[in-house]
């Protein structure tokens, strides 16, 4: 169940135990979505839980996100502390009505009577071929919903430690997992455990522009400032971490110390949570900044299927170095 | 206008115009143009800004009205 | 570094007034250089964007110097009645490729050598490169919407203007809004029926942006750095925090007051030359007085001494009798505002260029031996600076302006002249010039040729003498014409021709 050699791991492995150690934590919690029982979930996640935790833990559901998502909803209310797994967020579209009319409002419409302790999980992003209706990062979009928390683990210390905290939420908390990070392996440390999901962290420390990113995409902002080093400008990377809320805070000091920004993000340009970041950094940070806040973004396209222009339309790391270079000047 | 105040305001003027002159110094009776080393259209200037100034309409006849800073100012302050 | 007279060798770097990226029009203003005489405008020749301005401000370079390179864009096609038609030598099509900003030297200056294949020998500045000896229908495309400012025949469009050229303004409305960079269609206008005024055309001026980032535009206001003297680097040649941070290092000039008043709250300006426009620092033009006038003494000595060493002058004289002239004069003068009214030497000055379209053969220049005419009659007008020294700045298509345009012409140039905001090409463009008109006394005045003109035109003062009219003895007011003209180029018959022309001219003064 492990990766070889002591603490070595991966973002699967990391999530995996989250999920375990919840379960052996609090019996309130357990874990419910298509295929994550007896196939040990979509992406392998869940493999091996259904034989430790048996079937009323681990509840295989039927091909229909409103209902089981709704069920999620029901059972948070009535106490109990589930995990929904959503196979991926494209398919979550079928139980938007119930993330955003219920489990976002009820907390709300009851009058502060009832709140819904739910957290779902869901794998975005694109990248593995799997076409238009597949390969969507909709995380912008949820963003946009007053009543949710959301958030995107990057690291393996992320991928281990935001659920617990997520699960001490009262209110609805959304973990996005980008898909190609489940097998991104590395070091955890024995005892890496809960994390906050409150604050944005710097991945990288720069003076000459910062690179604003989440999720899949962080290791290709590590990259560009690799590359970028090499060109004499250091780029500070910061990982959001928490899409809403966002850490303000973070992102502005950097700004205001660099005067250059680059957000990367996976989602399509057009009103996308590159948008919003960039829109408080020209509120907040408006006298610091030297140069106009370039944004990287997928090409506004449904995804190609054909590899070579999946990754055509996708921000790559060279068009992440030149929106940098633009910024520097 | 007194003939006080047109005697400052044409001072003023030729201040502009010739900016090297001291018009204080000139004598109330020194003919302004050669005096001053005032060309045909450094005059034309000096009738410009003194019209619009004092608002009264100079016609080329009344030219020779202008002759000095004395006479200038009779002329201005005159009816 | 363009040749600003003949005798010019070399000249400092003032100011720069663009930025690289900055698009730019042939004819406009792009920089500001002392020579010993003046503070002179520069204007481009070509239309395209500032690529990269490679002399550095203060610094004194050669005539012939590159100062800058523009990378050339077609000029804009002419709108139906723009006021180029027919006019030769109008602008040719761009061409790709960068272009220096350097103007060969002309006029015969000791660096004409280095001018290379583009000059005609001592051809005039107006020389651009590749362009063969005008005449002739224009080439291909027309000039650009935004026509050089000095080049501009206001009133004298046959068609109606499209909309390059506003209809609410004056001949010198638009002449200042040129000359200060302003684009009349943006310019909100306050005279009566929104016509555009000078005070219109000066605040626009004043109140423009400079183009900047936040951070610089901060930081500029921290370190009391005037935003508009600093070159930006950015996109567009935007002033960035590191641009900021140089001309601060550099001890840039401190930020000015706030703009000028919108025109309405604003009191009448005064007729009176003024030391520059609002907004913007002011030039060499005004300090070192002293330094400027004994090193203009000196240029004007050279050129003198050139002037008789190498051209064998002949001289013709002719008394005219001004009486018809000066009583039509009188008549127009009495019907008109003080600022419309025509001074005699409007109407010396009009005869005098419409005769050198008559007689062609005294307008133009010497070249290496040969006569090469003119391109058109540029007449150069000797202006007196108050505290000494002579400049001749060149009033363009004198031929083509009525005596109205021209005194408006002539009273701006004046200004401008003892003001030190005269431009290139009104330095270098003159095809035949006129002297100090005799304004101050003497009957007769007889000059020293400006090479490489051919010839020198002087006009006494008007003085009443006695006359034979009609067979009886009456008064008339006349005035003695004279003309110095290079005995390589023309003989006396030519140069009386001259003259003639120009006392039958004045005899029909409602014709001029």
């Amino acid at each position: 169940m492990t990766g070889s050699g002591p603490g070595k791991t991966t973002y699967r492995e990391a999530m995996r135990a989250a999920i375990r150690e919840a379960m052996l934590a609090d019996e309130r919690v357990f874990l419910m979505g298509e295929d994550v029982g007896r196939y040990g979930g979509c992406f392998a996640v869940s493999l091996g839980l259904l034989e430790e935790f048996g079937p009323e833990r681990i509840r295989d559901t039927p091909l229909s996100e409103s209902a089981f998502v709704g069920a999620g909803i029901g059972a948070a209310i009535g106490g109990m502390r589930p995990i929904v797994e959503i196979m991926t967020v494209n398919f979550s579209l079928l139980a938007l009505d119930q993330i955003m009319n219920n489990a976002a409002t009820l907390l709300h419409m009851s009058g502060g009577q009832f709140s819904v302790p739910l957290v779902i999980r869901m794998t975005t992003g694109a990248g593995r071929q799997v076409a238009a209706q597949h390969s969507h990062s909709l995380e912008g979009w949820y963003t946009h919903i007053p009543g949710l928390r959301i958030v995107a683990p990057a690291t393996l210390e992320d991928a281990r430690g935001m659920l617990w905290t997520a699960l001490a939420d009262p209110d609805p908390v959304l973990i996005f997992e980008h898909g190609s990070l489940y097998n991104m392996a590395g070091v955890l440390a024995p005892d890496a455990g809960a994390v906050d999901i409150d604050s944005a962290v710097i991945r990288r420390p720069g003076t000459d522009v910062t690179l604003i990113t989440y999720g899949g995409t962080l290791g290709k902002a590590l990259d560009a400032a690799e590359a970028l080093a090499g060109e004499q400008i250091q780029a500070e990377v910061i990982d959001l971490r928490t899409l809403r809320p966002l850490d303000d805070e973070t992102v502005m000091a950097s700004v205001r110390r660099t005067h250059r920004a680059v957000i990367v993000d996976e989602g399509w340009r057009s009103g996308s949570l590159a948008a919003e970041v960039s829109a408080r950094i020209m509120e907040q940070a408006f006298y610091d900044l030297d140069a106009p806040v370039e944004r990287v973004c997928s090409a506004e396209v449904p995804m190609p299927y054909p590899r070579h222009l999946e990754e055509a339309a996708l921000p790559q790391v060279p068009a992440i170095v030149e929106a940098a270079r633009q910024a520097v000047g | 206008m007194t003939p006080e105040q047109a005697r400052q305001m044409i001072k003023d003027i030729l201040r502009e115009i010739a900016p090297d002159c001291d018009p204080d110094t000139l004598p109330g009776d020194a003919d302004l143009r050669d005096s001053l080393e005032l060309d045909s259209l450094d005059f034309l200037n000096f009738v410009e800004e003194l019209a619009q100034r004092s608002g009264r309409r100079i016609d080329e006849d009344d030219y020779p009205k202008l002759a000095t800073l004395a006479s200038g100012a009779a002329f201005l302050a005159g009816s | 570094m363009p040749a600003l007279g003949a005798d010019m060798e070399q000249g400092t770097l003032v100011e720069w007034l663009v930025k690289p990226g900055d698009q730019i029009h042939k004819g406009d203003i792009i920089a500001v250089v002392d020579t010993d005489k003046s503070a002179i405008e520069v204007e481009s020749f070509h239309t395209g964007t500032v690529e990269a301005l490679i002399t550095p401000v203060g610094e004194t370079v050669p005539v012939g110097t590159v100062l800058a390179t523009i990378t050339e864009t077609e000029a804009e096609p002419a709108r139906p009645g723009a006021a180029e038609a027919g006019r030769p030598g109008a602008v040719e099509a761009g061409r790709p490729g960068a272009v220096e900003a350097g103007v060969p030297a002309a006029m015969g200056a000791p660096a004409a050598a280095a001018a290379g294949p583009a000059a005609m020998g001592a051809g005039p500045a107006a020389v651009e490169a590749g362009r063969p000896a005008a005449a002739g229908a224009p080439k291909g495309k027309r000039a650009p919407g935004k026509r050089a400012p000095g080049r501009a025949r206001p009133g004298r469009t046959p068609a109606p203007a499209g909309p390059a050229a506003p209809v609410h303004s004056t001949p010198l409305v638009r002449h200042e809004a040129g000359q200060l960079g302003v684009d009349l269609a943006a310019v909100h206008g306050t005279g009566r029926g929104g016509t555009i005024t000078r005070a219109d055309v000066e605040y626009a001026a004043a109140s423009r942006r400079v183009r900047a980032t936040p951070l610089a535009r901060r930081l500029a206001a921290e370190l009391g750095v005037d935003l508009g003297t600093v070159t930006g680097t950015g996109t567009g040649g935007a002033v960035r925090e590191a641009d900021v941070r140089r001309a601060a290092a550099a001890g840039a000039p401190a930020a000015q007051q706030p703009p000028a008043q919108p025109p309405a709250a604003a009191a009448a300006a005064g007729q009176a030359p003024h030391a520059g426009e609002a907004g913007r620092p002011a030039t060499a033009g005004r300090a070192g007085t002293a330094g400027r006038a004994e090193s203009m003494r000196q240029a004007i000595a050279r050129l003198m001494a050139r002037s008789k060493r190498e051209i064998p002058h002949y001289y013709v004289t002719n008394t005219v009798d001004m009486g018809t002239a000066m009583s039509w004069l009188r008549e127009r003068n009495r019907r008109l505002e003080v600022s419309q009214r025509l001074v005699p030497a409007a109407l010396l000055l009009r005869a005098t260029a419409l005769a050198a379209r008559q007689v062609p053969e005294l307008n133009g220049y010497w070249g290496e031996d040969h006569f090469v005419p003119g391109p058109a009659v540029h007449l150069g007008v000797a202006i007196s600076l108050r505290g000494g020294g002579l400049i001749t700045p060149a009033i363009h298509h004198a031929d083509d302006l009525a005596p109205g345009e021209l005194m408006a012409k002539l009273r701006d140039l004046v200004n401008r002249a003892r003001a030190g905001r005269l431009r290139s090409s009104e330095m270098t463009d003159a095809t035949i010039t006129v002297t100090n008109l005799g304004d101050q006394g003497v009957e007769s005045v007889t000059g020293v040729i400006y090479p490489p003109q051919v010839a020198l035109v002087g006009f006494g003062k008007i003085v009443e003498r006695p006359w034979a009219v009609n067979g009886l003895l009456g008064i008339r007011p006349v005035v003695v014409t004279t003309l110095a003209a290079d005995h390589r180029a023309t003989d006396g018959y030519t140069g009386g021709r001259f003259l003639t022309a120009i006392a039958q001219l004045l005899q029909r003064p409602e014709e001029l």
